[in-house]
């Protein structure tokens, strides 16, 4: 029997929903393993604490609250530290990060520190007495790794809906924790985290994402795609390398082998000719659309449903019809 | 400044890859290789602060077989000063045993800055930048889509889904480079003839010990065919419908 340790994410006082997905692989890995505790750390400014009854219910038999003034931005030396510090007097078989921002760049510290390896980016996973294994995907997306991981405590990162939250509601008893070390003593400083602003769903969690590329003219032109989206009700704006170099749109949302990796129920891509550099990021999303008027467009090779055609006389059309359909619903 | 910048020498992903015999090898005769694509940025990163801070020394580290020294070579072109080949047979899977090796170096090189890709093109770990920053008990910021460095401070930004998170750190300090800091530049005809002179010095890779490691490896799922179901607006009922009735998306 084995407890289990699951690193609960936060952001400006809030949960995120890695962090139920966190408990929920923690509670997975505990359950199979005899049937150990799972313990949520949560870390943040005073009041994050409140939070612990969604873990509870996620899972989570205790949850470890770390509250200090000067965490409420993050800080990764403080927040890698106390896990680490925790994880070694706990004695815990496992660690759960999310392969998210915060916890790919926690979770190697934390392994560093206990003098341990990580198992990166999970799909899914499966821990036994000695050994973790799971599967990551790599080479871009193009091979799928079964990795083994010996040693304990294996620390791993998982990739964002690699696993389904369900009520496990748990006793959830809230342990307060200190900070390992002094966070005024902490190197590197986070100065800000400013929203974006832009629209509330994230390109990593929106069910649909709608991404537009060179096909589209000029930046002007993205107005189509934002109705688009606007029209699923439920989608966020992604676009290609060459529209977030010529500064069309925000570099923070390009999709692709060097940007963010999507995997919606649906993706859209208007006018993006499906360069194997923007496949890497998008080609496990359920069902694809392409719009473009190449019908030779490499794109066309993966869309589930292809039109050729111009986008200009193509997407307010679909637009319209989108949002009659939902209208109608 | 004295900047060091890890390079991996990676499969290039243009090709079409098969699984070798042992089902946990990629087909060797399928594959070509190349610098991975964030090492380029950050070589490239590396290059534009010595040119605007004054003289300064960029050393290319790569732990890997021998032809790693072409890789190694690719970023002498660029304008690095002088390269290190860690060598091994194939490097390791696991980024902690990667990072001792690296750290090793690294130690007593009396570097301002150093730099990683934030994760390499095959391994996808996202790992070693970190860790090698642990072992050598530096600063590190990591994923990081701008850098500024002034009077022996940095600057940076890091992506967070929906948000942006402004860091401040002191050097010498590991950073590992995300898409937005640079575009490598091409190496210049110059550029390669320069760099066959350039100091290129190799040494045994002192790995650590190794826990992370493949079983298999497998080609992900094909997705059935694309399929065109239209021309122009005439085609847009057809895929309402379609992502209605048989996608169920809508
Ligand atoms: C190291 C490296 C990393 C990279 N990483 C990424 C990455 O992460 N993400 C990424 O996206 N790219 C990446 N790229 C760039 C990638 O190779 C392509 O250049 C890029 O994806 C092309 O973008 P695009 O499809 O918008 O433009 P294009 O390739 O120019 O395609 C435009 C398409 O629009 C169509 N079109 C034009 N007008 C119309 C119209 N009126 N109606 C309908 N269709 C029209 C055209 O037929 C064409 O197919 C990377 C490249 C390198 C070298
Ligand atoms: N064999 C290697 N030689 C030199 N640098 C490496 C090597 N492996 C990884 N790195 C560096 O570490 C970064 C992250 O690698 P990874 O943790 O494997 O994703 C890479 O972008 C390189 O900068």
């Amino acid at each position: 029997m084995a407890n289990i340790l699951a690193f609960a994410e936060s952001r400006g006082g809030e949960l995120r929903k890695v962090a139920l997905e966190a408990v929920a692989a923690a509670r997975q890995a505990a359950d199979a393993t005899g049937g150990g505790e799972v313990h949520a750390m949560l870390v943040g400014a005073p009041g994050i604490g409140a939070k612990a009854p969604q873990l509870a219910k996620a899972g989570a038999d205790v949850v470890l609250v770390v509250e200090h003034p000067a965490l409420g931005n993050g800080n990764p030396e403080v927040a890698a530290a106390t896990a680490a510090a925790r994880i070694k007097a706990g004695g815990y078989r496992a660690a759960f990060f999310a392969a998210s921002a915060q916890g790919k760049d926690l979770a190697p510290r934390v392994a560093a520190a206990l003098g341990v390896s990580l198992a990166s980016d999970l799909t899914s996973f499966a821990l036994s007495g000695d050994a973790l294994t799971g599967t990551h995907p790599t080479h871009t997306g193009k091979i799928i790794t079964t990795i083994l991981l010996t040693g304990s405590p294996a620390i791993v990162t998982l990739r964002p809906g690699a696993v389904r939250v369900t009520d496990q509601p748990r006793a959830g008893k809230v342990e307060a924790l200190s900070p390992a070390i002094d966070p005024a003593s902490a190197k590197v400083v986070v100065t800000s985290v400013g929203s974006r602003g832009e629209a509330k769903l994230d390109l990593g969690e929106a069910p649909v994402v709608v991404s537009g590329g060179r096909g589209l003219k000029e930046a002007a032109n993205f107005k189509l795609v934002e109705d688009l989206a606007a029209a699923f009700g439920n989608a966020a704006v992604g676009a290609t390398r060459a529209v977030t170099d010529d500064g069309w749109r925000d570099p923070s949302t390009q999709i692709g082998q060097t940007g963010r990796l999507v995997s919606p129920d649906l993706y859209v891509a208007v006018g993006i000719s499906g360069a194997v550099q923007h496949l890497a990021g998008m080609r496990t999303s359920r069902v694809i659309v392409a719009i473009n008027r190449d019908k030779d467009a490499p794109i066309f090779k993966l869309a589930d449903y292809g039109i050729v055609g111009d986008l200009f006389e193509v997407v307010p059309v679909l637009t319209e019809a989108v949002r009659k359909a939902r209208a109608g619903n | 400044m004295k900047i060091a910048v890890c390079i991996k020498r990676v499969p290039d992903m243009d090709v079409r890859f098969s699984i070798a015999p042992d089902g946990k090898s990629l087909t060797p005769g399928d594959l070509k290789y190349d610098i991975s694509d964030f090492d380029g940025y950050a070589v490239e990163a590396a290059l534009q602060f010595n040119e605007k801070q004054g003289p300064g020394e960029v050393v290319v580290i790569s732990l890997g077989p021998d032809a790693a020294q072409e890789t190694i070579r690719k970023a002498l072109g660029m304008g690095a000063d002088r390269g290190v080949l860690l060598k091994c047979d194939a490097p390791p899977f696991d980024g902690a045993a990667i990072a001792q090796a690296l750290a090793a170096e690294l130690k007593d090189g009396g570097y301002d800055l150093i730099l990683f890709g934030r994760a390499a093109n095959d391994t996808g770990n996202q790992s070693v930048g970190p860790m090698t920053a642990h072992v050598l008990g530096l600063p590190c910021v990591s994923a990081v889509s701008k850098l500024d460095i002034a009077g022996g401070k940095g600057s940076a930004e890091r992506q967070l889904e929906g948000a942006v998170e402004s860091l401040e750190f002191p050097l010498p300090a590991v950073v590992t480079i995300d898409e937005g800091v640079a575009r490598p530049r091409l190496p210049s005809l110059k550029g390669i003839m320069a760099a066959k002179k350039k100091p290129l010095e190799v040494k045994p890779a002192q790995l650590g010990s190794v826990r992370l490691t493949i079983e298999k490896i497998e080609l992900p799922a094909d997705r059935p065919p694309g399929r065109i179901i239209g021309e122009g607006p005439a085609a847009v009922p057809e895929l309402v419908r379609l992502l209605q009735d048989e996608a169920k998306v809508l």
